[in-house]
């Protein structure tokens, strides 16, 4: 698959989730920007169907009044890239978890619901990882106070 | 000339019939100076640094600190060398509890002084003197192992002078 | 006859394998670890949420104190990462003085890898030998950047300032130097009938369940997957280098040991073809003295660092300071798989599957 054949692939899937899905490129990537209902389905597809073995990047953004998810993924050893993204409501920050599809997704989410406060809903584990058990708040959203 | 009366209070005198007068406090911490045992602890870059220090090129060994401790009912010296995150603060609390009397700390690198280039996160004390006692402060991001050694031969200074807090 | 408990067994935080701040919690059957947890953030310094309040230039130091051991290939990674998105160029000069330094910090971070192994596993001399061999790195880098550690000597645009004299004599002996640092490491270590007891088929990692858990660098090369991202998707002038990608097939530690020593050797043959072709001319591109990238603008750049792929991902609002930066730890990642691969094995299996994963705290928790 080259960049060319990538941008085939996206307007596959386009055809195929309609509106639930947008499609954009930047210099650096293709970015498809799904439904957060339509994200477990998009990426088991794009794992099984189309050989995006590995998960490189996840991580999360805060935007005010809703997160994006973020995700980077590559085939090795093609190294064929894309990128993927979703929107998050802030007042119910809730995803699928990916852990079922690619097993590197385990800590990634923790350290999002750690630092940024969004549930991973089928994560087998989801506690803190990097802070302390008893810390108070998600330190990277932006209305963060830090306290003493 | 001889010494006639043995309970001349001259050390001075004393001396020069090669009679040394001390207390055991005073030998007990000349003694310690020349030998402190470290406790292998370090998070971060500036334990590299102690590990450079101990290595060939540097050698504390040229000056007795060799003997590094991996349990802390052994050792005798804490270099707290990296940030205190809020995650170890109890991990280090329980660890300066566990090592025996006498033992002097030295804050190593501007990490452990004051937070240094991480203060402004929410993460990270401001300094490890915020929960334990300090003797020496050494400055520097890394520290580098010449500047560790000053600080080992500040603290023996210290020691052998017995300027430090007792049990 | 007698019964075992299920107990479990700290190790770390605080402990002589010198990886930081690592706690792994060992739950053992007796002497067979049932399974390990691994507990993270002892070294968590909100570099992330740092990042957010200081301007570009004024982040580079942050991102050398992340991976400590081979500073200047977080820095070039980042120093990449926003000249990706401003559209920066960099003259000739600078790229090949860049490969340069990162290639040196390759060998200095598995030289610490082969000296803490040793010390790890017992063998006291490794260390002293392999720290001995460091230090001339760590003096070149004070020649260039002043540090010996931290160096910020690549800067946003190319390096802080030009290659002073004694460099490339330095640069050559070592060099020249390091199939003789090969040897001594194998003779010592690779060879000894102990060394092989303790990391033969100790801590085998599939190639399959590599690519699943994200694993990257020697570790995914020690499995058979011949994947290094200076090959696949070349970023700065690795393109024209002629270097192999070592690659072993047993997962196993004795693997990703060998791997990392062979690596120093590629690594000194990148140097040298870089010593012969480095140009005259300029060491700093054309930096907008305000660094301000257009609003929405995002990129995510990762290159091969000595761990594996070292990632950083920004986001900017049009302002002096980014709006998000997330780095994509390969540490982080990595040690994903400990408990895997070390259930089943027993107790002292734990310290030599730390040692041969190769993980460092300060990238790891961030």
């Amino acid at each position: 698959m080259t960049e060319t054949d990538v941008k085939v692939l996206a307007s596959e899937l386009k055809s195929q989730y309609g509106d639930n899905l947008n499609i954009n490129a930047d210099r650096f990537f293709t970015k498809l920007l799904v439904d957060k209902v339509k994200l477990l389905d998009l990426m088991q597809l794009l794992h099984d169907k189309y050989g995006f073995n590995q998960l490189s990047n996840l991580t999360s953004v805060d935007y005010g009044e809703e997160f994006e998810m973020v995700y980077h993924l590559y085939s090795i050893p093609e190294n064929i890239k894309i990128c993927v993204k979703t929107r998050i409501p802030r007042n119910m920050p809730e995803a699928d978890s990916l852990i079922t599809i690619w097993p590197a997704a385990d800590w990634q989410e923790r350290e999002v619901y750690d630092l940024m406060g969004i549930r991973f809903n089928g994560h087998p584990n989801l506690i803190r990882v990097l802070l302390p058990d008893d810390f108070d708040g998600h330190p990277l959203r932006k209305d963060f106070v830090r306290k003493g | 000339m001889a010494l006639e009366n043995a309970a001349d209070k001259d050390t001075e005198e004393l001396a020069k019939h090669n009679i040394l007068v001390t207390t055991l406090d005073k030998l007990w911490d000349w003694g310690r100076s020349w030998s402190f045992w470290p406790l292998n602890y370090g998070c971060n870059c500036c334990p590299i640094e102690v590990m450079a220090a101990g290595a060939a090129r540097f050698d504390q060994a040229r000056f007795g600190y060799e003997v590094v401790r991996a349990v802390p009912r052994q050792a005798d010296l804490l270099t707290v060398a990296g940030p205190i995150t809020l995650k170890m603060k109890p991990a280090i609390e329980r660890v300066w509890a566990q090592m025996p009397e006498p033992k002097w700390v030295i804050a190593m690198g501007n990490c452990a002084i004051s937070g240094g280039p991480f203060k402004d996160g929410y993460s990270v004390l401001p300094g490890v003197d915020s929960i334990i006692p300090v003797d020496v402060y050494i400055p520097g991001c890394p520290v580098r192992p010449e500047a560790l050694f000053h600080a080992m031969l500040e603290l023996k200074k210290k020691v052998k002078q017995g300027d430090y807090r007792r049990s | 006859m007698f019964d075992t408990d299920i107990y479990s067994v700290n190790v770390g935080p605080v402990h002589p394998s010198t990886h930081g701040g690592l706690h792994a919690e060992a739950i053992m059957n007796g002497e067979i670890i049932e399974d390990v947890i691994v507990h993270l953030g002892y070294v968590h310094r909100s570099v992330e949420k740092i990042a957010e309040g200081k301007t570009y230039q004024q982040y580079v130091p942050y991102t050398a104190r992340l991976d400590y051991l081979a500073t200047n290939l977080p820095v070039m990674g980042y120093c990449q990462t926003v000249e990706k998105l401003l559209g920066i160029e960099i003259p000739e000069r600078a790229e090949y003085i860049r490969v340069i330094m990162a290639e040196l910090s390759r060998i200095a971070s598995h030289q610490i890898a082969v000296a803490a192994t040793g010390i790890d596993l017992g063998a006291t001399t490794g260390l002293m030998y392999a720290m001995r061999d460091r230090e001339r790195i760590m003096d070149i880098f004070a020649m260039t950047g002043g540090q010996r550690l931290l160096s910020s000597y690549i800067r946003i645009g190319g390096v802080a300032a030009d290659i002073p004299e004694g460099f490339i004599p330095a640069v050559n002996d070592i060099v020249n130097d390091i199939p003789k640092m090969m040897d001594e490491y194998n003779d010592l270590l690779t060879g000894n009938e102990i060394w092989g007891a303790r990391m033969k088929g100790v801590g085998v990692l599939k190639a399959e369940d590599a690519i699943a858990y994200g694993v990257t660098g020697p570790n995914l090369r020690a499995s058979g997957i011949s994947y290094d991202l200076r090959k696949a998707e070349p970023y700065s002038i690795y393109d024209r280098f002629d270097f192999v990608v070592p690659t072993r097939n047993s997962g196993d530690s004795l693997a990703r040991w060998q791997v990392r020593i062979e690596e120093i050797g590629e690594s000194g043959r990148i140097i040298k073809q870089a010593l012969d072709g480095m140009p005259e001319g300029e060491i700093k591109g054309k930096v907008p003295k305000n660094l301000k990238p257009e609003a929405g603008a995002e990129v995510y750049h990762h290159i091969e660092s000595s761990k594996g792929e070292l990632g950083y991902y920004i986001v900017s609002d049009g302002g002096a300071k980014p709006y998000r930066l997330h780095v994509r730890a390969p540490s982080f990642i990595n040690l994903m798989v400990l408990p895997l691969i070390s259930r089943g094995g027993v107790f002292q299996d734990i310290i030599t599957n730390i040692a041969t994963l190769d993980p460092i705290l300060g990238e790891s928790d961030r």
